[in-house]
């Protein structure tokens, strides 16, 4: 029996995956109880997103699992854990990794959020809220400068959904979103649930939110299922759930904005209680359909 | 000042009795993050140690874990790496203190994770040594796979995870006995074995680096038994070691 000489370390650094174009179609979140049922039916959607921090062993079956996707599909690679909005220095260590993990698996596309999830070396595994301030967007535009220069291309900043406000915030969201693309020349991942989820906790409209949003430098739209819930006055509370399909409202935001400013590639996000393969497909088949209809046609580059 | 906002959030995130952090109001809105922080961690931990859940019934590891994520919150945000303080807290926790074999069981889980994950490398292959000489057998020396762990375990650990981890119903076992595990990933899957103590001591003074003569006498000490051809071949099927030198 033949065997293989072990790679080595800096193999993989190396171009080895199809250079897929990332068309404007919908994708799914990759989940590893999925793999098998995709790699049969691999017509079912444009693209996979992953989450970088589930990437970040040194080997074994994760990496071999994402490597036969990214063989057949495009994929984008998210973090959940860089903390972009933390008031620490990035960290370096962890920096390093997503870099790895970017130059490994060649994405088309790069995003973070607009949150932090570390403080003092602890890591609170979510996606928690920033304040508004001159202090915190300077923050953020370093961090993203930073990020930026680490993997040598733009990277996407997700809008958050949150369930508290601050009191200290000297501007809104969009001001602050629409500063942070302008200064830092990243683009934007336009979660519509997060505007829905967001608009329905702080009672502001879903609609004018997106019609102010910067869409221009949308790259990328998730969708998600949200928890309804409500707060210490009675009134509705929605929880970022990722365990349900699209609601109604978040589906009708979605053709609005498609309408505006035609057809972005767009992810179903379905974390928790996740279904089987051909019911998530059938939400990112949804997607695809208000894609394909939309007046505008593809959206060119820039 | 400014990171004021971050320290009181943080605070208050993981502490129920700590007051709202400034320039926050409503409690049940805030306890979204407290409750999604706590059940994110509550979540990774049961991924990390399957078996522990299972021994000790959902509603018993909600609780435990409750306690644990608060006071051991991960310090890094590989939350594959997560649970290293979970076989000490186990092992203090009052509730289990009739169930001494738990820690064990969680340590073994560790290993499982981390061998899981460990780099690539191909197993080393039997042709490599079918064609020495004896003389020259018993002078090789061995590279352990990066995924290889051996360990002693002062209860039937290996028995308890194997049972609680398969789909099948959990039959009676014995937790007293002491075991040896054996944990491997020669490929994707790893390998989680019960092995004697001689074989212990055979692969022990192996990953040491002695030579495979040395390790056999070694392990003959341990039980005049010991075949030395059957632990090759189970060696070498299991993955253990990567390369000669």
């Amino acid at each position: 029996m033949p065997h293989l000489p072990s790679l080595p370390a800096h193999a993989h650094d190396r171009a080895i995956f199809p250079d897929f174009q990332l068309t404007p179609r919908a994708g799914a979140g990759l989940k590893p109880e999925h793999i098998d049922a995709i790699l049969e039916d691999s017509d079912g959607v444009g693209f996979f997103e992953v989450h970088a921090e589930n990437y970040m062993g040194k080997g074994g079956a994760p990496h071999a699992a994402l490597a036969k996707i990214r063989n057949h599909f495009p994929i984008s690679v998210h973090g959940v854990g860089l903390s972009i909005g933390g008031s620490e220095p990035l960290d370096a260590d962890h920096l390093a990794r997503f870099v790895a993990v970017v130059k490994r698996y060649e994405p088309a596309l790069v995003s973070e959020h607009l949150a932090w999830s570390t403080h003092e070396h602890t890591y609170y595994n979510d996606l928690l809220p920033v304040p508004y301030t001159q202090n915190v967007l300077d923050r953020v535009v370093e961090h993203i400068d930073r990020v930026q220069d680490a993997i040598g291309r733009q990277m996407l900043l997700e809008n958050p959904s949150t369930y508290v406000a601050f009191e200290q915030s000297t501007m809104t969201e969009l001001e602050f979103i629409a500063a942070v693309a302008r200064r830092s020349g990243c683009g934007l991942l336009l979660d519509i649930n997060n505007v829905f989820v967001s608009a329905t906790n702080h009672r502001f409209s879903a609609e004018t939110y997106l019609d102010r949003f910067p869409l221009v430098s949308v790259s990328e739209i998730h969708l998600a299922g949200h928890a309804p819930e409500t707060d210490d006055a009675g009134l509705p509370l929605l929880i970022d759930a990722h365990d349900r399909p699209v609601a109604g409202e978040v589906w009708a935001l979605y053709s609005r904005v498609i309408d505006m400013t035609g057809a972005i590639p767009t992810l179903i996000e379905w974390d928790n209680d996740v279904p089987a393969w051909a019911v998530l497909k059938s939400e990112a088949q949804a997607a695809d359909r208000i894609l394909s209809s939309t007046r505008h046609g593809l959206r060119h580059a820039g | 000042m400014q990171a004021s906002w971050q320290t009181g959030f943080s605070a208050a995130v993981l502490n129920p009795d700590h007051p709202l952090p400034i320039g926050i109001n409503g409690k049940k809105r805030f306890a979204v993050y407290r409750n999604n922080v706590v059940l994110g961690l509550t979540a990774a931990l049961a991924a990390n140690f399957p078996a522990i859940k299972r021994l000790v019934g959902d509603e018993f590891f909600a609780r435990m874990a409750k306690i644990f994520v608060s006071a051991n919150p991960p310090q890094s945000r590989l939350l594959a790496q997560y649970g290293g303080a979970f076989p000490d807290f186990l092992g203090r926790f009052e509730p289990l203190a009739a169930y001494p074999y738990m820690p064990h069981v969680a340590r073994l889980e560790l290993a499982w994770l981390a061998a899981f994950h460990e780099a690539d490398a191909a197993p080393l292959a039997g042709e490599e040594l079918a064609g020495l000489a004896p003389e020259q057998l018993a002078q090789t020396r061995f590279i352990a796979h990066p995924a290889t762990r051996l360990l002693a375990l002062p209860c039937a650990a290996v028995s308890i995870m194997a049972a609680n981890r398969s789909s099948e119903p959990v039959p009676a076992i014995d937790p007293a006995p002491a075991e040896f595990g054996l944990v491997t990933r020669p490929h994707l899957e790893v390998h989680v074995a019960h092995v004697s103590a001689s074989t212990h001591a055979f692969l022990t003074s192996l990953l040491q680096g002695k030579s495979l003569g040395e390790a056999a006498s070694c392990a003959s000490e341990q039980d005049q038994a010991f075949d030395l051809a059957a632990n090759l071949q189970c060696m070498l099927a299991a993955g253990v070691f990567t390369k000669t030198h």
